[in-house]
């Protein structure tokens, strides 16, 4: 038998380790929100005519999912103070959540936009609209409902990733833990309760998430 | 059958137009005019170019060589004047194209109201009229795959009858419908026809093109090879591919 558990140290702590849920949503969600932004976007410049900006967003993508999402938080946080941009942690967590994750969300809603037959286009061009109305109006909608399990599966794993940026000492539900941890020495009850409450935020995330299929793409298809 | 005067100014003309996909020649040398009312019906073996013919009109393809002048506006690269000629002529195809996130009624307004910059009201109160016209308007509210394959395209011919286009094309747009549901699409052109609407159907239903069209136009291999009033073409053709085509077409029905 091992020690004795003692789970008073994580009851006291409790209100700490709330905030610390906050605080991880506060990260998840704005990531998420940057992510969205950045896969949309993303896909328009991903597709684009011009080269150059096809090629950069290649390269981002590449540059961002072949390399870990650790050594992108450091580079955002101590590397570039030396080009004079200075951020603080939360700033610099939300950023590299937001740009990892938007590297995926641009695949997964590429994806998306290329399921969506071609005579969807055409009949927007040919009652007179615009590609990027086109796009925004016809594609758009029934993209994201095809990859909206995917899209929604590449969030929670953002959710899940932002415990990283405990490393930047961003405020978040595993930083406090590590600081708990230190103070008290109980590493099994500490770090038993976070998985425990990480459980839970996925599957608050993942009800929310369905919550929003139903509003959004509620329309039946054959 | 209505036999607009023959001095009626061409709505579209089509001059001397060449395309190429690489090295294959798909229109050779197609010179057409199709003056304002007049219905042409456009038949021909697939792959004869047809489908790409009334696609270059509304620039949903290009063209290499030779001219297309929609109304006086000329379809070329010019944004502007793709952006008039596509406001302009509405078109129906073969596999319906309604938006599948949108109302029955959104469907038939989003053009209207992002294209010509009508307001919410005035687009549904016109939407809700030619709905009515093609006899769909009690499904305004459902999506379109709550809808059989006759009524998707009766709500397709609704929707670009909602610009209030001087023209319509139609791309073979009864060859994706089950055999029963052909005769309310058709019935619906029929009536369009008898408004006095300019209409270039790509069709094989040559019951159609006999009740409704001034002139049947037979395309192969890129090329227009014959073109005739229906009564003609029909009974006389001159030429042995289209003979030989109706024969095949014909057997059929």
């Amino acid at each position: 038998m091992g020690p004795k558990l003692d789970f008073s140290v994580v009851f006291d702590a409790l209100p700490a380790l709330l905030w610390g849920c906050v605080g991880t949503f506060q990260l998840a969600l704005s990531g998420m929100a940057l992510a969205l932004a950045i896969g949309i976007g993303g896909v328009l410049t991903r597709n684009s005519r011009r080269a150059p900006v096809r090629l950069a967003t290649i390269t981002f993508i590449e540059i961002i999912r072949n390399t870990p999402f650790l050594v992108q938080i450091f580079f955002l946080f101590f590397a570039l103070p030396g080009l004079g941009v200075k951020l603080d942690p939360t700033q610099t967590a939300i950023l590299a959540l937001g740009l990892n994750g938007g590297a995926y969300a641009i695949e997964i809603i590429r994806g998306g936009v290329q399921s969506i037959p071609k005579g969807q286009t055409e009949a927007g061009l040919a009652l007179g609209l615009h590609k990027g109305q086109v796009f925004r109006l016809i594609i758009l909608t029934p993209a994201l409902r095809a990859i909206f399990p995917a899209l929604t599966g590449q969030f929670i794993m953002l959710t899940l990733t932002s415990s990283i940026c405990s490393s930047v000492a961003a405020y978040e539900l595993t930083s406090v833990a590590q600081r708990i941890e230190s103070d008290t020495f109980r590493s099994f009850e500490v770090y038993f309760t976070i998985t425990g409450m990480y459980l839970a935020m996925s599957w608050i995330l993942m009800v929310g998430f369905a919550a929003i299929a139903r509003r959004q793409f509620n329309y039946p298809t054959r | 059958m209505s036999h607009p005067p023959s001095d009626a100014a061409p709505l579209i003309s089509i001059e001397a137009v060449d395309k190429w996909y690489g090295a294959f020649q798909v229109l050779r040398g197609i010179t057409l005019t199709v003056r304002k009312g007049e219905k042409i019906v456009l038949c021909g073996p697939s792959g004869s170019g047809k489908s790409t013919l009334i696609r270059c009109i509304n620039h949903l393809e290009t063209y290499q060589a030779g001219r297309i002048v929609v109304d006086g506006v000329v379809v070329n690269d010019s944004v502007k004047n793709i952006d008039t000629v596509r406001s302009e002529v509405g078109m129906v195809f073969q596999s319906f194209n309604l938006f599948p996130h949108l109302t029955i009624l959104q469907n038939c307004t989003l053009a209207p109201m992002r294209v010509r910059g009508v307001n919410k009201a005035t687009a549904e109160a016109t939407a809700r009229r030619y709905l009515d016209r093609v006899r769909i308007l009690d499904q305004a509210d459902k999506y379109p795959a709550q809808l059989s394959g006759g009524q998707q395209q009766r709500v397709a011919i609704a929707r670009a009858l909602c610009m209030e286009p001087k023209a319509m094309l139609f791309d073979e747009p009864t060859s994706a419908l089950d055999p029963e549901m052909v005769k309310e699409v058709l019935d619906t052109m029929v009536g369009l026809a008898a408004d006095g609407m300019t209409m270039i159907c790509v069709t094989h239903e040559m019951g159609f093109a006999r009740q409704v069209a001034d002139r049947v136009i037979f395309m192969a291999n890129g090329e227009l090879v014959e073109q005739a009033p229906p009564e003609v073409f029909f009974r006389n053709p001159t030429q042995q591919r289209t003979r030989d085509f109706l024969g095949q077409i014909l057997a059929q029905h």
